[in-house]
This record gives structure tokens, sequence and C-alpha cells, in this order.
């Protein structure tokens, strides 16, 4: 058997252009009155794909998600899902199903009949049923538990039980509302890992919603990161990480530093940049802004390295400044670096030896710097 | 199939409660209304004109014109009418005022017990409310008669040598009306209190009020809409309240629920009391209206 | 919490005091072998086998007891749907009139009640007698019907429906399955206060009532009318009696209920 990792690395239908997506939003906007919750909203998600959305609080993620279920309408565009549109399809005549952040488990029924709820809806014979429940009972590992009624069990042991439920009427499309939101974060963890392994288990589409980055970056396929209604970029977690498109994006996810500066020029694959912080910059770019404009590198703290000696290539990518904060998180040893000009850069380096017999203090003098690969040039 | 069913059931939900309300409550009224504009007669039903609800558009308007605005010349005319009002409105007053000023105090003890108890005491307290209104009030004649229960103790511990009389008196009424109404003025206000963070009086003792301003500048304002909501589930009911003057009331107290009862069932006028029922309407309509406007918006706060 | 002073004490001893010593005197004097209600004469149940012989009281009673049953159950259905309609329906034309409609009965006197619904009967030629009072109570009680459990279902989480839609039951099936079994206690608490209600009701009932159809509370009023009798004292503590009981039966099942639920709560998380 071939391992999670290289089924996962070999997954990208959305890289071919010949595949189809299996669910088409298209120019899907929502209005709540005149507020407007998702603004003229388009995404493809592609079948067994592991899709999440993201970002901040209020962003209208929910909102997505409870229109692929059918319980708000679109005020304009069009959702289509396998090739046949969504609209005016009340939400109990939809192949998709839904875990709900707060599980809304049905708290006058057992474990068993709430798993059972959406497949007595469908007529299932009684013995498939109970055949059913009981393979699902055994997929999230509540096999005792079914018995008993919902405020009988931990919270870990009801997110499994809406797991279960939504799951047990193998629905085409998996639709996760923040689903581990109310887990501690190391059962959270552990939960992530499961959660992967089911859907690759049983090859479904999950569309899962969270505003935990790094949850995101573990599970998905891709990465939807969305903001005020709209989504700004839709790429692979390492995409969305290693090459951002916009400043909005490098500053969401993660650590960044930003240095501005105007165009100076382009020459073979790399721009160069007259940096505002008094030094100058070249990057690695393949589009190339045009000369005099302003813009802007994103350089992620990893990258960046803190040396008492300037290196090779200073002055470019490279400055001066004085240590100004030392963050010690075990793994890692977080550095702000203060320049001249008072802004504080953040560098951070592995702790792969036990002890560096020379450890960098507090207000010494040091060099900053990158390589010519280390960061983007961001459009905006 | 089943779609069809579905748009039908949220219909339905809302149209057979609302065609209930519209038929058996609105409607009533203006009933009333145009009774209260004709005439007494001997007959049954005894007033004049009858609507034939058949009788075509024309036939309505042909009866229409014997409508008169007597019954209110007359309701204006006999001085009678007027006091009832007046001391329907003020004896309402005065026991909504009495009821607050004995139903705050337990409220407050009760917000303020071990939440242990709480639970207990709110049943204490809706109890009485599960028993017959009219037994309640049966109960104090015994207790207020001249020869009743608390004239002799009073005459026993040698407070009074004279019995008391209250029975038949605006103080029967004040404690009847206080006493029925009471859990209706405990709760709300009860709600609003123990809802309320504790921490505030905290923070305005810290601030430097004393315990008496603390109450009265923090806590007090903060159980306003208690108090409000209270007051008028109190106050609106007692302006037409009947059983209370009638059990326990004299015969020279004038309420108007008891007017209307008597016009009503001792000398048969259907058109004046109708008259009278329309004119306690009116004015019982702000109060009402202010009633509904409250509930709808802690409804909304709930949400 | 603040202190419970002494002061917090007193008042609700006071105030407890004063809602309950009067019922508690009304039982005792039932009791009494004098005829006298304010004088005590010794212990008697007389007055309780007396009532078995009372025929017009026994009928009245029946004739009380099926207007309750009846109308308590009709108002909890129409009462259960108006709540829904306000909680569920924000929008519809109308909306302000019909919220209006189920709040003023709470507080409109019972005379304007009475009087207008006996007029309507009368406009519409029915004949007065049981069924009129039925109809006005079911009309009066819905109303604190939909009260109560339009309280439990602001506090309803919605999301159980829509979990149930979206596991592909109508909104009918969803509402039969789901909603209905939750809200059930408070749909039930509504029931037995439109029945106390309807048990209750004097004014409302002498209004809309016609030949033959006599209530226990109109019985009591005549009599109470012509004096205090110990007579009466007994129908009072029999009443009394059913609902302390069934009170009383209620809060220790309830109790006893959450009791078990937080044992298996705390079993639940001991486990996990
Ligand atoms: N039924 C509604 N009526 C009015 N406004 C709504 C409604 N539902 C959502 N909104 C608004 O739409 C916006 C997006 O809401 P949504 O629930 O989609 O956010 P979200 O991205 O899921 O946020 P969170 O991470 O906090 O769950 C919010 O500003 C919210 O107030
Ligand atoms: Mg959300």
């Amino acid at each position: 058997m071939k391992s999670l990792g290289s089924i996962r690395r070999s997954f990208a239908p959305w890289a071919d252009p010949a595949s189809k997506p299996f669910i088409s939003v298209k120019n899907v906007t929502k209005r709540f009155g005149d507020f407007t919750a998702v603004d003229d909203l388009s995404l493809d998600i592609y079948t067994r794909e592991f899709f999440a959305l993201l970002g901040a609080s209020g962003c209208g993620k929910s909102t997505l998600l409870r229109m692929l279920a059918g319980f708000e309408q679109p005020t304009s565009g069009e959702i289509i899902l396998d090739g046949q549109s969504l609209a005016g399809i009340p939400p109990y005549r939809r192949p998709v199903n839904m875990m709900f952040q707060s599980y809304a488990l049905f708290p006058h029924m057992t474990v068993e009949n709430n798993i059972a709820f959406g497949l007595k809806q469908d007529g299932m014979p009684k013995a498939d049923i109970a055949a059913r429940v009981a393979q699902m009972l055994k997929l999230v590992k509540l096999e005792k538990f079914s018995q008993r009624k919902p405020h009988q069990l931990s919270g870990g042991q009801r997110q499994r039980v809406a797991l279960a439920r939504s799951l047990a009427k193998r629905p085409k499309v998996l639709l996760l509302d923040e689903p581990l939101g109310a887990l501690d974060k190391k059962l959270r963890e552990e939960t992530q890992f499961e959660l992967m392994d089911l859907q690759q288990e049983l090859g479904l589409t999950f569309v899962v919603v969270t505003h935990d980055q790094e949850e995101a970056m573990t599970m998905a396929d891709r990465i939807a990161v969305m903001s005020h209604g709209k989504v700004i970029q839709v790429a692979t977690p390492a995409e969305i990480y290693e090459a951002p498109n916009s400043r909005f994006v490098a500053d969401f996810i993660g650590d960044v530093n930003i240095f501005e500066g105007a165009v100076g020029g382009a020459d073979g694959g790399y721009v160069r940049l007259e940096g505002t912080n008094g030094f100058p910059i070249r990057m690695a770019s393949p589009e190339r802004p045009a000369t005099g404009g302003k813009s802007a590198v994103a350089v992620r703290p990893e990258k960046i390295r803190v040396s008492r000696q300037p290196p090779a290539h200073a002055p470019v990518n490279a400055v001066q400044g004085e240590i100004w904060d030392i963050g010690y998180l075990g793994d890692m040893t977080v550095f702000h670096v203060r320049l001249k000009d008072g802004r504080v850069i953040k560098a951070s380096s592995l702790n792969a030896v036990r002890a560096v017999e020379d450890p960098l203090g507090y207000d010494q003098e040091v060099w900053i710097s990158f390589g010519e690969d280390a960061g983007v040039v961001l459009k905006d | 199939m089943t779609r069809v069913a579905s748009a039908l059931f949220s219909r339905l939900v809302i149209i057979i409660p609302y065609a209930w309300l519209l038929f058996f409550f609105l409607i009533p009224f203006f009933i009333v209304f145009r009774i209260s504009l004709s005439q007494t007669a001997v007959a049954m039903p005894p007033y004049t004109p009858v609507f034939d609800l058949f009788g075509g558009l024309s036939g309505i308007l042909e009866k229409a014109r014997e409508f008169s605005f007597d019954n209110y010349v007359w309701l204006t005319e006999d001085v009678l009418y007027f006091n009832a009002y007046v001391s329907s409105v003020i004896i309402a007053a005065v026991s909504t005022v009495l009821t607050l000023l004995i139903a705050y105090p337990v409220a407050y003890g009760m917000a303020k017990a071990p939440k242990t108890i709480r639970p207990t005491l709110l049943m204490l307290v809706i109890l009485p409310f599960w028993t017959s209104f009219l037994i309640r009030v049966y109960a104090w004649i015994a207790i207020l008669k001249p020869e009743g229960l608390l004239n002799q103790f009073l005459m026993s511990i040698n407070v009074i040598d004279q019995p008391l009389i209250i029975l038949n008196t605006n103080w029967a009424i004040y404690i009847g009306i206080v006493y029925s109404y009471l859990p209706f003025m405990v709760l709300p206000i009860y709600s609003s209190l123990e809802k309320m963070d504790h921490t505030l009086t905290e923070a305005a003792l810290d601030l430097g009020c004393t315990p008496f301003t603390a109450f009265w500048r923090v806590t007090f304002p903060l159980s306003l809409a208690g108090v409000v909501a209270g007051c008028l589930l109190v106050f609106i009911p007692a302006v037409g309240e009947f059983v209370i003057p009638d059990l326990l009331g004299g015969s020279e107290t004038l309420m108007i629920g008891k007017t209307l009862w008597n016009e009503f069932n001792a000398n048969r006028d259907w058109p004046v009391s109708s008259a009278v029922a329309t004119i306690l309407l009116l004015i019982l309509v702000l109060p009402i209206v202010y009633f509904q406007n409250a509930q709808a918006k802690a409804d909304s706060e709930g949400k | 919490m603040g202190t419970w002073s002494r002061f917090n004490i007193a008042s609700i001893v006071l105030g407890f005091g004063f809602l309950y010593l009067p019922i508690v005197l009304l039982v005792i004097f039932s009791f009494n072998e004098s005829k006298l209600v304010t004088v005590w004469a010794g212990f008697s149940t007389k007055w309780y086998t007396q009532l078995w012989h009372n025929q017009a009281l026994l009928d009245a009673a029946w004739v009380t007891i099926r207007v309750a049953l009846i109308s308590a159950t009709c108002a909890t259905v129409l009462g259960t749907l108006a709540a829904l309609a306000l909680v569920r329906y924000t929008r519809f034309r109308g909306r302000m009139l019909f919220s209006g409609m189920v709040y003023a009965p709470l507080v409109m006197p019972e005379v304007i009640t009475g009087l207008s619904l006996l007029l309507l009967f009368v406009a519409i030629g029915l004949d007065r007698g049981f069924w009129t009072i039925t109809l006005a109570h079911i009309t009066f009680t819905m109303c604190f019907v939909a009260v109560v459990v339009q309280s439990r279902l602001l506090s309803f989480d919605q999301s159980i429906e829509e979990a149930a839609l979206d596991l592909g039951a109508t909104p009918v099936r969803t509402f039969f399955a789901i909603t209905l079994p939750v809200i059930a206690p408070a749909v039930f608490s509504g029931w037995v206060l439109a029945f106390t209600l309807s048990l209750d009701d004097l004014v409302i009932s002498s209004f809309t009532t016609g030949p033959g159809a006599t209530t226990l509370p109109m019985k009591i009023y005549s009599q109470v009318r012509l004096g205090v009798t110990p007579e009466i004292n007994a129908i009072c503590t029999i009443l009394i009696g059913i609902v302390a009981i069934g009170v009383v039966v209620a809060s220790i099942v309830t109790k006893q209920r959450e009791a078990q639920r937080e044992r298996d709560e705390r079993a639940a998380f001991a486990q996990s």
C-alpha cells in the first residue's frame, strides 16, 4: 500500500485542464439586507479533494458552506454539483451532508438513532441500517456507546458521533464547519489526522471551514483564503505559504517580514528593488513589475539569517541592526532585530544542536540577510 | 408532493392561530363597538338593530342609520360611570405601587439567595398561581371579617379593643389585589435581578458607593425592565378586576369591572355594557400596547 | 455571590408568609367541626363527606374538568403553532398585529374578553353552553401556552433542525421527529397551565355560559356570595391538594431526572 503522502503528492486535478470540477461555485453573491456576506465568489472543487476555507471571523465562510448545503439561497450566481445546478433544491434533496460546528446532535435520541436518522429518511431497509450504523460506530470507535444519549458523552465523543452521522449516508460531499473548534489542542491534532485518513479511505470530497491556519495547512489539499466575502487566493498549502499572491495572504498565513521599495528594473528571472530600509533587494520573480512602480517583498522569518559577520553578497539582501529581543521556544529561537530606521525584523533559527558555544545576546550588532530566492515579490 | 406539503405546513403554522385570534379575539371587539351604538330592546338578543350579515350591503347601510352615540352620551351624563372609571384607575394604581413595594424586597432576597435554594423559592412563588384565584380571594373573607381571624388575633394580643372594619372597604380591595397579583410582580423582577452580574454592585462599592447608592444607582436601574413588566401585569388587569371588588369591596366601592358586570347581568343592558367596555378598552389601550412592545423587545433580545 | 443578609431573609419569610398564610388558614378551617368558619370547635371531616352528596357540585366539577381537558388540549395545539409563527417567521404580513393579539389577552381584563366573546357567539347564532365556554377558554389560554412555548423556542438550537433537513428529513418530518420531541416539556407545561387557568376561570365562563353548563368556580362563587361556609373550604382544600400533589410530584421527577443527568455527564467525562 502506498503511503498517504505519496497519494497526496500525485493528487492535483486542478492542474489538469482536462479534469472537470465536481463543485463549481459561479459568481455567487449573498446579501443579508444591504450587507454583502459573499461577494461575487467563484471556486472549483474536485472529486476526492480535501478543500479548506480559511479566513478571519465574519468573512463569509459559513455562509458559503450553508449555501452549498442549501440552508441559504444565493442572491445571485449559481452553484453546480456534479454537472447539475443546485438552484431551488432544498437541503433535504441534496447529496451533500454537513457536520455542524455545534455538532447539532439530536438530544432526545441515542447515538445509534442519531446515526441512523438520515438512513431512515431514505427508507433504507432495517437490516441495512443496522449494518451501516455498526460500520459507522466502528469507524469512529464508539461501538460501546451506541445506547448513550448525547449528554452522556464527552466533547470528543460527541464530535465523533456528529461525524459518523454526517458520513452515514455516504454523501458525495461532506461539509464541515469548524469541525474541531470545540476540542482541546491535543485532541484536535489527533483528530485532524483521523479526518484525513477517513477522507482517503472513503474517497469523499471534503469542504472544511476553519479559521485555524495550521489546521488548514495540515489537512487540506488546497486552501481558499477568504476576506470580506471574496476569495483572495486558492492554492496548495505550500504555495500559499511560499508564494502568497498578495500582502493580505502573506500576512494572514504565518509570520512575515515585508520590505517595500521602488522597482529598479529586472534582469533574467530577477527583480531589483531600491529598498526603503536602506539596502537594495534582488529577488527571483516569474513576473516583472513595471520599473519605477512601488512593490514589496515578503520574506518568512525562518528564511532570514542572523550573523555577526556581513554575508558575501552584502549590501544586497543584507542590512545591519541590533538584537532587540530573543524568544527561546525550545525547538527554535526567534530574534527580533531592530534596524537603523527603527523597524523590527523577525528571524528564526532552528536549534539543531543542543547548545551554541557563543550565543547571540541582547543589543549585539548583527547582520540580517536572505537569499535571492528566499521571498516573493508581491503584486500589490 | 412533499415540497408542496412543506410549504403548506409552514403557511398553516401562521394561518391557523392567526385566523383563530382574528375571529375570537379581534372581531369580537368590533362587535362590542357596534352593539355599543345600538339601543336596548326587550328581545333576544336584547338590542336593536340586529345585524343580518346576509341582508346585503344595502340592508346593512339601512340599519347603520339607526346607530347612535346615545349610550356614550348617557355614560357622560351619569356621574356614576365617570366615578367608577376614575376610582378603578386609582385603586389599580395604588395597588400596583403597594404590590411593587412588597414584591421588590422579596424578589431581591430571592435573587440573593444561595443558588441551591433558588429553584425552590421560585416554585413557592409560582405555586399559588396554580391554585384558584377565586379560592385565594375567598380565603381573605374569613380573615378580614369584623369577627374574622385577623381581628381575633389583634384583640387577643391587645393591640386593639374594637374590631377593625376592613372587609367591604377599599383596604380589603388593596389587600386582595396585592395578594392575588404578587407573583406577577415578583417573577419579572426576580428574573431581571437574577441574570444581573453581581460584580456590577461590587464594582460600584469599589468605586466608593455606599450599599444604598450602589443599589439605587446600579441595581435598581438595571432591574427596571422587570419592574415595568411587573407593574403592567398588575395594573392592566386590576383596572378591570371584578371578583376582588365584588367579594371584598363594599357596596359604595365603584370599580368599572363590577359596574360592567352589573349592567350586563342585572340590568341586561347589553348596549350600555358594550359602551362601558369600549371606553375601558380605550383607557387601557396605551398601557397594553406598551406592554406588547416591551414583551416583543424582550423576546428579540432573548434571541 | 453577595451575602444573603438578614434583611433579605426577613423579606422572603414575610413575603412567603403573606402568600401562604391565608391558604393554610383556609385548609385548617375546612376541618372545623363548627359551621362558623372563624371559630375553631374541634376536628371533623364531615364537610368532606357532605360534599360527596352534593350532586349539583359534582356535576359542576365534571363540566369543569371536561371543559378544561378539551380547551387545554386545543389551546396547546394553537398556542404551540402561534409560538412557532412568532419565533420562526420573523417577517410576514400582519406580524405586528399577530404578536399584539398573542400578548394582549395576557393582560386583558376578563370582563372585556368575556363580554366580547359572548357578543360574538350571539352574533353568529351559536347556542350558549358547554361549547361556547370551551371556545372562550381555548382563546384566552392559548396565549399563555404561546408565551411558555415561545420562551423555550427562543433558547432552542436551530442547527439541530438544519441537521435533520441536511440528513434528508422534510420540514414536516423534521418538525415531528426533532422539534416537537425537544420542546415537548415546554408544550406539556403549557398544557398544564392552560388546564389550571381553565379550571380556575370564573368571569369568562359566566359571560359565555348558557343553560345547563355551570362550572365549579361559578358554583363556588354563587355560594361564596351567600357567605363563608366550611363546605366551600372543603372544596377549596381538595382543589389545592390536587394542585399541590401535582406540583410536588412534578418537581421530584424533574429533580431526579436532573440528578441522573448530572451523574451521566460526570461519568462521561470521567471516561474520556
Ligand atoms: N442570517 C443572517 N442575517 C444577517 N447577516 C448574516 C446572517 N448570517 C451571516 N450574516 C453576516 O454575514 C457575515 C458572514 O458570516 P459567516 O457566518 O459566513 O462568517 P464566518 O466567516 O463563518 O465567521 P466565523 O469564523 O466567525 O464563523 C457576518 O458578518 C454575519 O454577521
Ligand atoms: Mg462560521
